[in-house]
């Protein structure tokens, strides 16, 4: 099947405006503009079932519509922070396919009734953002941006927003105090984004893939798209796979392909040959999953993975072979979370500290199962206590892993470093 | 003064944002303060909060929350190596290691003619490509992926000549 939102990977210059316009490009933003109301481009957004593409898996449409008519204005925020470990699908969209996202930043906004859209980027995507910055005037001069759009009232301006580097500006509360120019962290919720967002207005926050989406929805249909994936999960997904794999690299695949097509298939097979210890289903943020048979065969789809005790989140799987003791991988997990934890709330600010040294201790072997033990504890003391998923995040591998592969936290395990 | 030597680039930062939220440009507006020194200087710090009515320590605050601005001196150009799991994987903790052996530097050294620091950073979203790892210099940031010891001696190399980063494929 050609690809429908790596487009790039059939026609290699679509990232040029004709090229996109010849390829239908933009004709879903001015159908949707001129032909269709705003509550009926998010009814078909609902009926299609699209779910939000950066981890959550919330229904995109369901989420629009939670936007309130009178409070004004509205803003629509494409969440391009793409900073979980293992995920590099939305860099390969805004660098070779911009003008679908862009063209579905677009629609999005017409949708809530927003005439100015922010992507914010994670600021080491310095030329993505300068690239986009240029399709962004490419659009403007061809009348896809700007006032009285396809002669209608409706206007619209994106601009581009750079981060400076920070894990936590992924989520969307910690993302919109960034664009405010404040650190970011993690607002109390209620109230949503929805209702008060971006300068305290009514915002929706969408992550790259999920838009990308849309320009593909408006076109064909709910009914047509609904026909990709699983009943569960709708469409087609970005798998981003890395670590122990011949072949990483991004892949779109429908919903409900399997683990074992994905790495054998797809990657091209386990590093060395070897056989798959651990995979994990959702980056840095994931529990660690068993790679037994059943695992391997297990459809990628939100219900299906949640089987195996993870998530499928942002679809970043990592695979993990023999070669390593697991010991060794929460170690490099942790390590993360505890430079990423914003510093807001007291179970992660504390809690990432607390882990960072009790795997420093097993590390060095000191009171290896008494300091396993504590790690555990601590790790399941921050659970459902943490202001936001960063702090959630960052015990999953930890508790599954020492309770998936108790072996690998033996005193007398063989080495404990990356073979 | 940011406004007298970049007054289009600020003129055109500012236009991103509302007017009543001109706070909203202290991210873009750290970029241009760091250009050219390679960090903030403390009279940068307190002409953007002059700026935007907050306080220098508002803008300290922001410098010191996000990790690519930096408030001391370094290389002219900071060479930003992941190390995060998915890299690692692929040798990301062996490149750097090497890396930093070849240049006679420990990890968060510069090289003696003063043109790169050597940094551990987290994950940069090039998890397929590893080893890899950005530049951070006056031009902005550009990515180096599926790198070699070797490759990036020779970036390294021409970097300390032009004084510019070149393109290493």
């Amino acid at each position: 099947m050609a690809h429908l939102l790596l487009r790039h990977r059939d026609l290699p210059d679509i990232g040029m405006m004709d090229v996109y316009i010849k390829n239908g490009g933009f004709s879903a933003f001015k159908k949707a503009v001129t032909k269709m109301k705003p509550l009926e481009v998010t009814e078909e957004v609902k009926a299609s079932g699209l779910r939000g593409r950066g981890g959550a898996g919330f229904p995109t449409g369901v989420k629009w519509g939670f936007i309130p008519n009178d409070i004004w204005p509205h803003y629509v925020v494409a969440n391009a922070d793409e900073s979980e470990p293992g995920t590099f699908k939305d860099r390969e969209i805004m660098e070779s396919n911009p003008f679908q996202f862009l063209e579905g930043v677009a629609i999005a906004a017409y949708a809530t009734g927003a005439n100015a859209a922010y992507i914010y980027l994670r600021g080491e995507f310095w030329p993505v953002a300068a690239s986009l910055d240029d399709k962004i005037a490419d659009m403007e001069k061809a009348g896809f941006l700007g006032d009285t759009l396809f002669d209608t009232d409706f206007s619209l301006r994106i601009f581009t927003h750079l981060g400076a580097g920070a894990y936590i500006c992924g989520e969307e509360t910690a993302l919109l105090e960034s664009i405010e120019g404040k650190r970011g962290q993690p607002r109390i919720r209620p109230p949503f984004p929805a209702v008060y967002g971006l300068y305290g207005k009514p915002t929706v926050v969408n992550n790259v893939e999920t838009l990308t989406n849309l320009p593909l929805i408006v076109e064909n249909g709910a009914d047509w798209y609904k026909s990709l994936g699983t009943p569960d999960s709708a469409g087609v997904k970005i798998f981003s796979l890395s670590g122990h794999v011949n072949q990483p690299g991004n892949y779109e695949l429908p919903f409900g392909s399997t683990y074992r097509q994905l790495i054998y298939k797809f990657g091209g097979g386990v590093t060395d040959g070897r056989p798959v210890k651990a995979i994990m289903s959702a980056g840095a943020s994931s529990a660690m999953i068993v790679a037994d048979d059943k695992a391997l065969d297990t459809p990628m789809d939100y219900a299906s993975v949640r089987t195996l005790g993870a998530d499928l989140g942002s679809a970043s799987v990592i695979v993990i072979n023999d070669s390593v003791n697991l010991e060794w991988v929460i170690n490099k997990t942790i390590h993360f979370f505890k430079h990423e934890s914003c510093g807001k709330c007291t179970p992660c600010r504390e809690g990432c500290y607390w882990m960072m040294h009790l795997i420093e201790r097993i590390e060095r072997g000191e009171d290896a199962q008494s300091s396993t033990e504590l790690l555990l504890s601590v790790a399941r003391q921050m659970q459902n206590k943490c202001l936001c998923p960063l702090g959630e995040f960052s015990t999953m591998a930890v508790t599954t892993a020492i309770e998936r592969f108790p072996a690998d936290f033996k005193p007398s395990r063989a080495g404990g470093k990356h073979g | 003064m940011l406004s007298e030597k970049y007054p289009e680039e600020v003129k055109k930062i500012f236009a991103k944002y509302p007017p009543e939220q001109k706070r909203s440009a202290v991210m873009p507006l750290l970029y241009l303060a760091q250009r050219d020194e390679g960090f903030v200087t403390k009279a940068a710090l307190a002409d953007i909060a002059q700026m935007l009515d907050i306080t220098s320590t508002d803008v300290a605050g922001i410098v010191g929350f996000y990790t690519l601005y930096h408030d001391e001196k370094a290389g002219k150009y900071r060479m930003q190596v992941c190390t995060d799991l998915p890299c690692a994987l692929r040798g990301a903790d062996q490149f750097l290691e090497q890396l930093c052996g070849n240049l006679g530097i420990k990890v968060g050294g510069t090289t003696p003619d003063g043109m790169v620091t050597v940094e551990a950073v987290m994950c940069l979203a090039g998890c397929d490509k590893a080893p890899m790892f950005q530049v951070q210099g006056p031009d902005g940031i550009a990515y180096h992926e599926n790198m070699t010891v070797d490759k990036t001696m020779e970036l390294i190399a021409a970097l300390g000549k032009s004084g510019k980063p070149k393109e290493v494929k």
